[in-house]
């Protein structure tokens, strides 16, 4: 069985491009450009060096020692949490505007729940000298104001999605909505694995680099390529897609994803897609998602904003399907914990996403030869107020 | 023969008009069919309300969210919609999003709907080659005709290839945008009807987004078999009783 996509564009059952015509040109443009753009030399040399000199890649695998010792295993973060605008997003959204340039488009939308994918695209407008539209759930505007002021000092335009439940699937829609209205100029640069065919496979390309440096750093620290286990959050699921990306089909390599279970699976409010959710279409892909029994997209909810989406990108839904990854969910409280703990042992704030991956190590017992990757996706600068409210610090 | 079928033949300009189901109220649906056919409406769309409308401007998005805070589901309304056969005889096709029509099962949506008495379904987000490969044979053996949507930037190449597949009409999405979002057509708009009433296409077009009027109506009509109306019937609903809906069609064909 294969992990990755296959020709039709597709992972095993999900996937797919279930768009409305409107859509039609804009996703086939894209389709038929992609590989193409993204095997010509010059591309390759522009991307390798931004993310050199600007992103500061690559970023460290670091062996974290004391959280070793505590959980009597050997513990490596892989620190996205240090790249520019300190999370992996970025490595994605340079990608897409690099595809974007050359295929001549200069009007640039995009979508963003905790703003930290929102942050990463107007960095990188900034960067071009493109125009910037972030769209952005009224509700999230609220909660994520440092964020909002972020984009808006780069140069941005953030528009509240008023509609529906004004988070981040509704953002996700208004943006999508604004392609179908300007299908020429815009380039809708996707945060996560998540949406038609071709984003789910072009975006975790662009974070495959993540897996492809694991490899090399691990072969330094320990004499060998191959991790025992890769674990990550998954929220769309674009930094688990890229810290996988390479052991997909080397099954010795367990694949952990860690989802975000909020208050609870069982308690109507939680994240946790692969417990609650079915086979279904959401934002033009065939995958998991939450929804009622006739079909309607619920919300979901988590203390993180970057893990709060009714879906999983449909590597993951097949990832979860076959078998292949092992889903664990993790509570709010759990995580926060979590994030606490990496803070006193390491000196290290995490993203309270993050956090939830760290939050396996009190769930789930290794081996003490056990090399355990860990993506730390992020860094917590942008999560201060809820670790303050959280702990009353 | 199917009662699309039967209507394309007709000499006249076909006027359609959409509605979300369970909106304004959850029981309004059987009277607002049955006045839009008394009012003289040739075919009715019944639209099934989704959570995320992604092809769907704000009246129509609004009025989807109203219509499930109301208690729309799509069991309510196939039971709402069982007799409509005795009192309605104009086409009747349901629009929606496909997430519903998949958790309900395609197989028993098809079925229900065929017993009702539907005569086809437009699904925005169901791509062609997916229908054509997994459910055609499904939609055929109950009698639905299937619509696609082409739009300006649709190739022509794709046009063909839509038309070959097509047995009823082609939903001809009037410009690039979402529904309810255009301020009447211009040269642009009426270039392409004409370009499309040129093409020689098996099917009949009918145009839809942004019709709102007598005018608009005519332009969009000039070149093509029927238009259809949407957002503006939405807001019309929104604001006037039922029983007043033949004010509405009369604005569109005095
Ligand atoms: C730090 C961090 N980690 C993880 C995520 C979740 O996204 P994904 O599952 O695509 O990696 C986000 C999203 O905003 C994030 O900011």
């Amino acid at each position: 069985m294969s992990y990755n996509i296959n020709e039709k564009g597709y992972y095993g059952e999900f996937g797919g491009a279930y768009i409305p015509e409107m859509l039609y040109p804009n996703v086939e443009e894209l389709r038929q450009n992609y590989l193409k753009v993204m095997a010509e030399p010059d591309f390759k040399s522009e991307f390798d060096k931004l993310l050199k000199d600007y992103v500061g890649r690559p970023s460290p695998l670091y062996f974290a020692k004391r959280l070793s010792e505590k959980y009597n295993t050997k513990i490596y973060l892989k620190r996205e949490d240090l790249n520019h605008t300190g999370a992996h997003k970025i490595n994605n959204t340079i990608g897409q505007i690099l595809i974007a340039k050359r295929l001549g488009k200069h009007r640039i939308i995009a979508e963003t729940g905790a703003g930290q994918h929102g942050v990463a695209t107007a960095t990188v407008c900034a960067l071009m000298g493109l125009e910037c539209i972030v769209y952005m759930g009224e509700i999230d505007i609220e909660r994520q104001a440092p964020n909002v002021a972020r984009m808006k000092m780069l140069g941005a335009t953030v528009i509240p999605a008023l509609s529906g439940s004004r988070t981040l699937k509704d953002a996700t829609n208004e943006a999508i909505r604004d392609w179908i209205n300007n299908p020429v100029d815009t380039h809708y640069i996707i945060g996560s694995v998540v949406g038609p065919h071709p984003y789910p496979d072009m975006v975790a390309r662009f974070q495959a680099i993540v897996s492809e440096e694991i490899q090399w750093q691990l072969q330094e620290h320990e004499g060998t390529k191959k991790p025992d286990y890769v674990v990550a959050c998954v929220g769309g699921g674009s930094n688990a897609a890229g810290a996988y990306y390479h052991f997909l089909e080397d099954t010795d390599v367990n694949l952990i994803a860690v989802e975000a279970a909020g208050l609870g699976v069982d308690s109507g409010e939680s994240a946790a897609t692969s417990v609650l959710g079915k086979e279904g279409i959401i934002h033009g892909s065939k995958t998991l998602l939450m929804q009622t029994t006739d079909g309607q997209i619920t919300e979901p909810y988590s203390i993180s904003a970057g893990l709060d989406y009714p879906g999983v990108g449909p590597m993951h839904a097949h990832l979860y399907k076959s078998g292949r990854a092992e889903f664990i969910s993790i509570t709010d409280d759990q995580a926060m914990k979590a994030g606490l703990e990496l803070c006193k042992l390491e000196g290290i704030i995490p993203a309270i996403e993050s956090s939830h991956a760290l939050a396996i190590f009190e769930q789930k017992t290794f081996n003490p030869n056990d090399i355990v990757v860990l993506s730390l996706s992020g860094r917590g600068d942008k999560d201060l107020d809820t670790y303050i409210n959280y702990f009353n610090l | 023969m199917n009662r699309i079928h039967q209507k394309l033949k007709a000499d006249k300009k076909l006027l359609s008009i959409y509605f979300t189901a369970g909106y304004p109220n959850l029981n309004d649906t059987v009277s607002i069919i049955q006045e839009l056919e008394q009012a003289g409406t040739d075919m009715i769309e019944i639209g099934l309300p989704f959570s995320d409308p992604l092809a769907d401007g704000p009246t129509i998005q609004e009025s989807s969210t109203k219509a499930l805070k109301n208690g729309m589901t799509t069991e309510i309304l196939f039971d709402q919609l069982k007799n409509i056969r005795k009192s309605v005889s104009i086409p009747l096709i349901i629009m929606g999003y496909f997430n519903p029509i998949l958790q309900y099962g395609v197989k028993d949506f098809c079925k229900r709907c065929q017993e009702i008495g539907i005569d086809g379904l437009i699904i925005p987000d169901l791509p062609v080659d997916v229908y054509n490969e997994n459910y055609k044979h499904i939609f055929e053996s109950h009698g639905l005709i299937n619509v696609f949507l082409i739009t300006p930037q649709t190739s022509v190449e794709r046009i063909h290839f839509i038309d070959s597949i097509s047995n009823g009409f082609i939903y001809m999405v009037s410009s690039a945008s979402v529904t309810g979002s255009q301020s009447g057509f211009g040269n642009e708009q009426t270039n392409y009807f004409k370009r499309i009433g040129s093409m020689n296409l098996k099917n009949p077009q009918i145009v839809g987004f942004g019709i709102k009027d007598h005018e608009t109506f005519t332009q969009a009509t000039k070149y093509t078999n029927g238009a259809i109306i949407g957002s503006e019937f939405i807001k019309f609903i929104s604001d006037n009783p039922v029983t007043s809906i033949s004010n509405f069609t009369k604005r569109i064909q005095p």
